[in-house]
């Protein structure tokens, strides 16, 4: 809402020692934001000047016709001579008041007038259009002064208003009353406490008859007002004034009987409608539209109507979809002269579920969604008929419609010290009385709490917290204490919490950097991950509104967005990148119902909830990172090591250690995976196996399909599953006794896993093994054909003694035996 | 070595000889003095004067002899070791001098040679601000609570009293939700952490204080103040006798932990559903502390030259929310809070551009670290 001072004061007994940038801080606070101050004018200087055109001389002989004019502009030259102008608009003639800007002027946009030879003649100065001087858009050309607005040569900036400064208040949908200068001067009133005239005070006289007939249905529209003007004139010009108020306000300048509803509709936030009577046929019904009706709408639109829709129906049909556009059929033009202003309370919910469903958003409709006065419709209609009468020449007829089907509003009961028990603050008695008065509320005071009847333009007054907040805004925000909160001893950050910090740290120790990917994916990036078409990682929730069409997807992976950013880094000239991501995916349930809306008179029952947690996919967090390039680089020290298989399975590692998780690791042929290079990692939960993620090197085709760098690596795990297998830690024994190290090297089939080696000397190796590491793979010559040699270090040690040479061999001994018989290993000489 | 020797012979013991003990003792005394480093010196130390060393193996002998040549023996045996041994210790001090003196100094290294062998990586500022931002409320007594990122319309909305045809509702620019085959699931991606209010108020024992961090979403653009998805804090607090005043103690509190002591806050009415009354939050600008306002001599780029920077959006529970989650407005109220984490890194950081936050340049995230 745009608010011109000058307009405001025409209301508000304001201090003239209050500035816009003032008021503007007032009202910020008091919930009115004001998000901007606009001094219109402020860069316009004079001389700026009345002028009476004395002498035009055609120019020819050019592109366009030109004329050379002798103007008055008094004294204010300094010669007292005519001015010389050159001036190439038309709509003038001799005689006329014009608006000149002398030489030295500087007119909007920093545009500087001064004396200059153009089409053959000096023309010293220039005669003024709207826009020149900050006003409306006006194709006719130049402004012509009406007679008698001032004398030639006296100044015109103040006259004509060029100089105004307007706020733009950015109006929360709680408060419609404040989209109209009427409701924003009454706010304004209340917080300076000054005097404040209704604008909507208008008289009305008794109807001297029925006005045109109309039926109203009283489910979509309770109050209804029809008034008719005769004898409008429908060439009869916009006065300025209104002009420059529409346009201060944002409104373009169309025709008097438009810009007449639209000027009431921002005095008094009523939108109306003014219909062509002489186009209605026969007599008016408020109505639902019913299925099938259609209208071409003001906007050349042909809309199918629907129930939710309400119309304004003549014998025809629909000739108007109420409060949110008119009918072209219908529509006031040039040549009319009789004139039906309709000024009706339309129901809210209907209002704005039309204007989203044909995607109409008018001032109208923004008015009605955000609740309007259910009690100024006559006083709109008779403000805007009265206003064609005085500007337009039209005869206002005493007998009009009005259908009243309001019911009063019930009081709200509230406590006399609510609003100061909300704010913190003891406010004195009779506090809420009197704000809540000035602000049209009728209070009625029993004992302690006040029986408070909001006014009819304050449909958004409901509750005793709404009552608070009027008390509380109009006392002061700024006075709000600050009080420090008392919470009870908190619990700090659960395990689960704990965790993601220390696996994020972790990552980033390790070398990773963290990325933040947005959560939308396409089917290309499920086809680039090759996963197979009955892929459970294809069934993804979609977004019916993506901001991208090629994204509207959910992820059910973390590994696209990590791969789209690794690409930009290298694109970016950092060929050696390590990412990490951590973050939900959304994997819905199998066979799940539409989430309920509940009601919200009152708790959800336990079943209500599990309804709502069945309908939602299941959001596990998850853990994915990605590496490619020198994971350690090459330097004085010597050369560096490449990103591998390796590096990935070690991040899967390194996050079960900080979870204090058992980890293990075993080949698989999963997408987007090399198939001979991933591994699926697992936990053990309860003795049950649960698979946790996979790693390893990712399949050429998704290296190409994503464009990454050749033999990238990438792991993802689901840690809320890690979680789920950790166990409360027992601290261990820790033996003072010296250790006895053993080395073995086996020589196994090359298709037996080495970490199976491993296992079986550790469960072979008994009660004294401390740790079991491999050291070293290897294959040739020396151990055969398609058979490799691992070797591994045992460490035993004893709680309670030395160990001696016998005892720590026959572990050893034992721990081959029982590698031997897993694996078919044979001891290496 | 020797079993009792009953002969007592002594010119059968020829290590305790007098010119015997005397040629050990010079030769010691020798190979010290001709030692040339450290490690040159323990080999003679080993030779010379360890158990094995042949004035050890003479002393031993020592027992072998009559009674009253022992005493003897045992006086010219132990001046030599003696001697052996402090020539060994000076030997030692001159050679360790000569070592700080002459080799640490020839084994100098170029300390300003890198050794980024595996450069480390860094978490997102976000993430870490948004733990900072949930430590200062831990602090406090809050815990951390939590909700899905897929959210039921009626926990984003309806509980929170957004009205299914009020304009607040149609405001939020929301990412609705289809099933696989394109069926509606009446989800939406959450377009406010709010819903969790709803979830901590259903799932915890009153009193509630939490603050809930976490990812949301709406229909923006991304731009260079404007992102799809973006991250709040949330807070709550329902307890018996809450106040306006303490949801300013604890906005101060954040502020102060945040930005720095003393920083002024105020309090805007505004409107939020699912909250009366309701208010933006400013701060003072910790930049120019309001040093640039009306002062274009000195303009301060943090806060435009207002003097406060919007931090967020807050108020009183509304007590319809308070009903919907089953919990009596008569008995308990309620303040609740949204900051906006990306502002809060915006401002602490001087991020000026959003796309810096989305798009996982690792030359941003590399200058935060890991906590900041």
């Amino acid at each position: 809402m745009r608010v011109p001072m000058s307009w405001l004061r025409e209301y508000v007994a304001l201090p003239s020692d209050v500035t816009a940038r003032d008021l503007a801080a007032k009202l910020t606070l008091a919930g009115l934001e004001v998000e901007t101050v606009d001094e219109l004018g402020s860069d316009i200087s004079g001389p700026v000047v009345v002028g009476r055109v004395l002498e035009i001389e055609e120019l020819t002989g050019f592109k366009k016709p030109i004329r050379f004019c002798r103007v008055d502009v008094g004294p204010a030259n300094g010669t007292g001579e005519p001015q010389e102008i050159v001036c190439g608009a038309r709509n003038f003639g001799e005689g006329d008041l014009v608006v000149v800007s002398l030489p030295g002027a500087e007119l909007a946009g920093g545009f500087r007038i001064g004396a200059r030879k153009t089409y053959g003649r000096m023309s010293a100065g220039m005669i003024c259009s709207a826009p020149e001087l900050g006003l409306w858009e006006d194709p006719d050309g130049i402004i012509v002064l009406p007679e008698g607005f001032g004398e030639v040569g006296t100044d015109a900036i103040g006259p004509l208003g060029l100089r105004e400064d307007v706020l733009d208040i950015a109006v929360t949908p709680d408060r419609g009353y404040a989209l109209s200068m009427r409701g924003v001067a009454r706010d304004v009133a209340a917080l300076y406490g000054v005097d404040f005239r209704d604008p909507a005070a208008v008289e009305t006289a008794e109807p001297t008859g029925g006005g045109h007939p109309a039926e109203v249905d009283p489910k979509v529209c309770d109050r209804y007002v029809l008034r008719g003007a005769t004898g409008f004139d429908p060439q009869a010009p916009t006065p300025m004034w209104m002009r420059r108020r529409l346009h201060h306000s944002g409104v373009r300048p169309i025709s008097l009987a438009v810009d007449v509803t639209n000027y009431v509709m921002l005095e008094l936030g009523q939108p109306l409608h003014a219909w062509d009577r002489g186009r209605l046929r026969g007599a008016l019904t408020v109505r639902p539209a019913a299925q099938g009706e259609k209208l071409e709408t003001l906007d050349h639109v042909q809309r199918a109507l629907d129930p939710d829709d309400i119309v304004i129906a003549d014998q025809t049909g629909p000739v108007n979809i109420a409060g949110v556009m008119g009918g072209l059929s219908t529509e006031i033009s040039l040549t009319t002269t009789e004139v039906l202003v309709e000024a009706g309370h339309f129901e809210a919910m209907h209002i704005a579920r039309t204007s989203r469903r044909h995607q109409l958003s008018s001032e109208s409709s923004r008015r009605f969604e955000r609740g309007i006065d259910s009690a100024v419709q006559l006083a709109a209609a008779t403000r805007a008929v009265e206003l064609l009468a005085e500007l337009g020449g039209a005869t206002v007829e005493g007998a009009y419609t009005h259908v009243d089907q309001t019911t009063p509003r019930t009081p709200i009961r509230v406590g006399a010290a609510h609003a100061g028990a909300v704010a913190g603050v003891d406010y004195p008695e009779g506090t809420t009385e009197k704000w809540l008065r000035l602000l049209g509320c009728e209070v009625e005071a029993d004992g302690d709490t006040l029986a408070v009847t909001p006014p009819t333009w304050r449909p958004d007054l409901t509750d005793p917290n709404d009552l608070a907040e009027e008390v509380i805004r109009l006392e002061g925000y700024e006075n709000i204490p600050s009080v420090p909160p008392r919470a009870p001893a908190g619990r700090g950050l659960t395990a689960s919490q704990r965790l993601r910090r220390a696996v994020g740290r972790t990552l980033a120790a390790t070398g990773y950097n963290e990325v933040l990917s947005y959560p939308f994916v396409g089917e290309r990036d499920l086809d680039g991950l090759q996963l197979e078409a009955d892929d459970a990682r294809r069934v993804s929730l979609r977004l019916a509104n993506p901001l991208n069409d090629e994204e509207p997807l959910l992820r059910t992976t973390l590994l696209p967005g990590l791969f789209k950013a690794l690409v930009r880094n290298v694109g970016r000239g950092f060929p050696d990148v390590a990412l990490f991501e951590m973050g939900l995916v959304y994997r819905p349930k199998p066979g799940s119902t539409r989430a309920p809306l509940l009601p919200v008179d009152r708790g959800p029952s336990a079943e209500e909830l599990r309804q709502i947690d069945a309908a939602l996919p299941d959001q596990p967090r998850r853990v994915g990172a990605v590496l490619a390039g020198d994971v350690e680089r090459a330097g004085w020290w010597g050369q560096g090591r490449r990103a591998c298989w390796a590096d990935a399975i070690q991040v899967a590692r390194d996050i079960a250690r900080v979870a204090g998780v058992e980890l293990e690791v075993e080949a698989d042929q999963h997408a987007p995976w090399h198939p001979g290079r991933c591994a699926a990692l697992y936990t053990r939960v309860d003795g049950e196996r649960v698979l946790v993620g996979h790693a390893g090197e990712l399949h050429p085709r998704t290296v190409k399909a994503f464009s990454l760098p050749e033999r990238s690596a990438a792991v993802e795990v689901d840690l809320d599953r890690m979680e789920g297998a950790r166990a409360e830690t027992v601290a261990p024994e820790v033996s003072t006794y010296p250790v006895a190290t053993q080395d073995v090297a086996l020589i196994v089939d090359e298709a037996v896993p080495a970490g199976a080696v491993g296992d079986a000397l550790a469960a072979g190796a008994g009660d004294l093994l401390e740790s079991v590491r491999l050291f070293d793979v290897y294959t040739g010559e020396q151990v055969g054909e398609g058979r490799k040699s691992v070797a591994f270090t045992l460490r035993f040690r004893a709680a309670d003694r030395t160990l001696t040479a016998e005892e720590s061999a026959a572990a050893r001994d034992a721990a081959v035996a029982e590698a031997v018989e897993r694996t078919g290993a044979t001891p290496r000489a | 070595m020797s079993a009792p020797n009953d002969s007592f012979d002594p010119v059968e013991v020829t290590p305790l000889h007098p010119d015997e003990v005397a040629r050990m003792r010079e030769e010691a005394l020798a190979a010290i003095e001709a030692a040339k480093d450290l490690a040159e010196l323990k080999e003679v130390r080993l030779a010379h004067a360890s158990d094995r060393s042949p004035l050890a193996l003479a002393n031993r002998e020592i027992g072998a002899l009559p009674p009253a040549a022992r005493a003897d023996a045992g006086k010219r045996v132990g001046g030599a070791r003696r001697d052996v041994g402090q020539a060994l210790k000076a030997r030692q001090a001159v050679l360790e001098a000569e070592r700080d003196e002459r080799v640490l100094v020839e084994e100098r290294v170029d300390v300003t040679l890198p050794w980024d062998r595996a450069p480390r990586g860094a978490r997102h500022p976000l993430t870490t601000v948004a733990e900072r931002m949930a430590d200062i409320f831990v602090g406090m007594g809050f815990e951390v609570a939590e909700g899905p990122e897929v959210e039921a319309e009626w926990f984003n909305f309806d509980a929170l009293n957004f009205l299914p045809d009020h304009p607040a509702r149609t405001m939020q620019d929301t990412f609705f939700v289809e099933s696989p085959d394109g069926g509606e699931t009446g989800l939406v991606m959450r377009t406010h952490t709010s819903p969790v209010q709803v979830r901590a108020l259903l799932s915890r024992e009153l009193p509630v204080y939490v603050v809930a961090p976490g990812k949301t979403f709406r229909t923006d653009e991304l731009d260079a103040t404007h992102s799809p998805v973006f991250h709040q804090l949330e807070g709550l607090v329902v307890d018996r006798g809450i106040t306006l005043a303490h949801l300013r103690g604890a906005i101060d509190a954040f502020v102060h932990g945040m930005f720095g002591e003393g920083l002024r806050t105020r309090f805007r009415a505004s409107y939020f559903p699912f909250t009366e009354p309701s208010a933006e939050v400013d701060m003072e600008c910790f930049a120019c502390r309001g040093a640039s306002v009306g002062n274009p001599e000195a303009p301060c780029r943090t806060c435009s030259s207002e003097g406060w920077i919007e931090i967020g959006g807050c108020g009183v529970v509304n007590p319809r929310v308070l009903t919907a989650a089953g919990v009596d407005p008569e008995v308990y109220s309620g303040w609740a809070f949204g900051l906006g984490i990306e502002r809060t890194l915006m401002f602490a950081h001087g991020v000026r551009d959003m796309h810096d936050m989305v798009e996982g340049d690792v030359r941003f995230t590399s200058a935060f670290g890991s906590e900041n």
